[in-house]
């Protein structure tokens, strides 16, 4: 028995049929060449990692709840300056490590004098005890000083920044909706057109014709809706605020009826030819065919592509920050919406780099990123089961 | 016999098929209509705004005037950013691509997640990838390299936005552009080519580089044009990795800031102090913009067209 068992392991094969050699010592060149080609293609997973685990780095204090923007903070009398080691004064003063290097010794003494100054001056304030970041006032209304009820605000600058969070998802969300409403009828109707119904030639020219207006740089995309198209919503539809939620949907709906539509219209070409054939054989008309027959099959696509385009709209950034202004907690479609991407984009370059509102920006990123992840992942899995269903593996 | 077979022929007219067959050709036609209006009111209204002297002067004398003000350094920034990006993202997405279509098997787990990865990437929104600039190639890499670098320097060299980290970040945005494209020509190669090639003793390596990349260059070219072209136009990912809002004379190293087009048309379309003093600078800069993506695009769809006709004689 012990004999068997210390058997010793056959030595590994490297020559194979006929003594061809094989393996990483027959060449081994090849063989590093194919295992570095393998490591590259695992930098898209990587990516992925580094993309969550970066973003919620920044943004980890504000998840545990660690930072305290209360003013009751104790005041430091510049004379004590030398007594603080580098580390207690950069935390005092909000400073980052390239900035402390490169300040003066008086420059510092001043920065303290100021602070003190800042603190005396707020310490009376009913509000400058509260601790803005936790997530109580990130999350819930607060009645602040000089207002009568409880009320969700986003006002990062100011003397008492308050980070309610809930006044940016709403807008968010309504550009979104908004755009996605107007961008699915067309997208998908434009994409049975396109692949069931138009003559072949004409189907030819069209599609790559859609597919440019997903070419148009967001920005000019913003550029046209803050220049042209702002004015003439406004003209149309008569309401007051030029910059609103109405305005930014509409505009984002044009990034966004490419996406759906080049989706849609691939599940619905992607269904055997066959289904129609059958249709059309019993006497189906082609409309007929098309939707009663050819969509329901590529319905998965189809819902996938209208998931993936709620998701650009979410993430779109530069059309929203071109077309919106104040952050108002509102449902109302005329009314002025801030979505997240726009806070994010606006705000970031002023926030103090490692603050308070520097890392609740982070969150709100992390959140953003985590949201479309899943967004993504369904559409995803859908996707691989539609196609899988119709090459008849499931 | 003839007017038997007209009978069967002849459709019985059902109007609900009539209208909604012109209900999808009304919201396709309507999609084509507003790429037109769009396209077309940003050419006339730029056009007569564009001049030579407007292409190659630069910003020193002003900002958001046409007379005194040009776009040749957003034009140089964002052709550098590109340029790099396209040099980080072809190696990485090619090799991924080839992994994929040459080596994995195809039901694997592991092909499974790359490619859920790779669709993931494609989604995250853009101004996440601009946090994530910040967060891991500014704040993680860029601190770690001036620490190890150049100790005890005061002003940061890597430690900020740089055009490097710019089109780093670029580059991760548009890998799965590149990925998808690539693998898409890899998979219209006939099987028979590569049989052909081992059957006459070459290794498997050989084959790729030698019989199958060769052949799938036109599409590993649509997936680079694509990616540059919407590198070419994307804001949200340079903000806080290295555009910058004005600066004098032209980036001369890659931890060097830089002007870049879309950003300038941001700038103007919403810092601008008189904006209809600015307008006609900020037509004639959209337009070239516009003219920049859309050529890039417009060769991609050529080239992709031309190759699927040629594999299609190949098959």
């Amino acid at each position: 028995m012990a004999a068997k068992t210390t058997k010793p392991l056959e030595p590994k094969r490297t020559h194979g049929w006929m003594g061809v050699q094989r393996g990483h010592r027959a060449r081994p060149l090849e063989w590093m060449a194919e295992k570095l080609i393998f490591l590259i293609s695992l930098s898209a997973i990587l990516m992925i990692f580094l993309i969550f685990l970066f973003i919620a780095r920044e943004a980890m204090p504000v998840f545990l709840g660690q930072m305290d923007s209360s003013r009751a903070q104790k005041v430091i009398p510049p004379s004590e300056m030398e007594q603080l080691s580098d580390s207690e004064l950069m935390a005092y003063l909000n400073l980052t490590l390239g900035e402390f290097r490169s300040m003066e010794k008086e420059t510092l003494q001043i920065l303290m004098e100021v602070k003190a100054e800042e603190l005396e001056n707020t310490e009376d304030h009913p509000d400058a005890n509260i601790n803005t970041t936790s997530w109580r006032y990130l999350l819930l209304p607060y009645e602040w000083q000089g207002y009568d009820q409880p009320r969700y605000i986003w006002q990062p600058i100011g003397e008492i920044q308050k980070y309610n969070i809930i006044p940016l998802i709403v807008g968010s969300l309504k550009v979104s909706l908004i755009a996605v409403s107007i961008a699915v009828p067309l997208a998908i109707l434009a994409a049975i057109y396109v692949s069931q119904l138009a003559p072949l030639r004409l189907k030819e020219i069209l599609k790559p014709v859609i597919e440019l207006l997903a070419g148009i740089p967001s920005v000019v995309l913003g550029f046209f809706a803050l220049l042209v198209m702002a004015s003439v919503l406004q003209s149309i539809f008569g309401y007051e605020t030029r910059l609103n939620a109405f305005l930014a949907g509409t505009a984002l709906s044009l990034a966004v009826i490419p996406l759906i539509f080049s989706i849609s219209e691939d599940a619905l070409t992607s269904v055997p030819r066959s289904y129609t054939q059958a249709a059309l054989a019993l006497g189906a008309s082609k409309w007929q065919a098309a939707w009663q027959v050819v969509l329901p099959a590529a319905l998965p696509g189809v819902f996938a592509s209208v998931v993936l385009g709620f998701g650009r709209a979410l993430g779109e950034t530069m059309i929203v920050l071109m077309t919106s202004a104040a952050s108002v907690m509102s449902w109302s479609i005329f009314d002025s919406a801030r979505p997240i991407t726009a806070t994010i984009a606006a705000e970031l370059l002023e926030a103090v780099f490692g603050g308070h509102h520097y890392r609740i920006l982070f969150m709100l990123g992390t959140i953003l990123f985590a949201f479309t992840f899943l967004l993504n992942l369904v559409a995803d899995l859908v996707m691989h089961r539609l196609k899988g269903k119709l090459e008849g593996r499931v | 016999m003839m007017a038997h077979e007209r009978q069967l022929r002849r459709k019985e007219f059902r109007f609900s098929s009539f209208f909604f067959t012109g209900l999808t050709g009304l919201a396709t036609w309507l999609i084509v209509a507003i790429l037109f209006l769009l396209v077309g009111n940003i050419v006339i209204q730029g056009g007569p705004h564009l001049s030579w002297s407007f292409i190659v002067s630069g910003v020193e004398n002003g900002m958001f005037n046409l007379e005194q003000s040009g776009v040749f350094p957003m034009i140089f920034g964002t052709a550098a950013r590109v340029i790099l990006m396209t040099i980080f993202v072809i190696p990485v997405g090619v090799a991924t691509a080839i992994y994929i279509t040459e080596y994995a098997h195809t039901r694997s787990l592991l092909i499974r997640f790359i490619r859920g990865a790779v669709n993931n990437l494609a989604g995250v929104p853009s101004v996440v990838f601009g946090l994530f600039g910040l967060g891991f190639f500014i704040s993680f890499v860029g601190q770690h390299m001036d620490a190890v670098l150049y100790p005890g320097t005061p002003q940061p060299i890597w430690g900020k936005p740089a055009l490097l980290w710019a089109s780093l970040t670029l580059a991760v945005m548009t890998l799965p552009v590149v990925i998808i494209a690539t693998e898409e020509a890899l998979k219209a190669i006939p099987l028979g080519l590569r049989e052909a090639s081992l059957a006459l003793g070459a290794t498997k390596l050989q084959t790729v580089f030698r019989i199958v990349i060769p052949q799938a260059m036109p599409g590993i070219l649509t997936g680079g044009i694509l990616a540059v072209s919407r590198a070419a136009g994307e804001v949200a990912p340079i903000l806080f990795t290295g555009a910058a809002y004005y600066m004098f004379g032209l980036p001369k190293a890659l931890s060097d800031q830089f002007m870049d087009l879309g950003y300038h048309v941001y700038i103007l379309s919403t810092q601008s102090p008189n904006i209809e003093q600015t307008r006609p600078l900020l037509q004639a800069t959209v337009l070239v913009l516009l003219m920049l993506t859309f050529t890039l695009n417009i060769v991609a769809v050529f080239i992709r067209a031309r190759m699927r006709k040629k594999m299609r004689f190949l098959h």
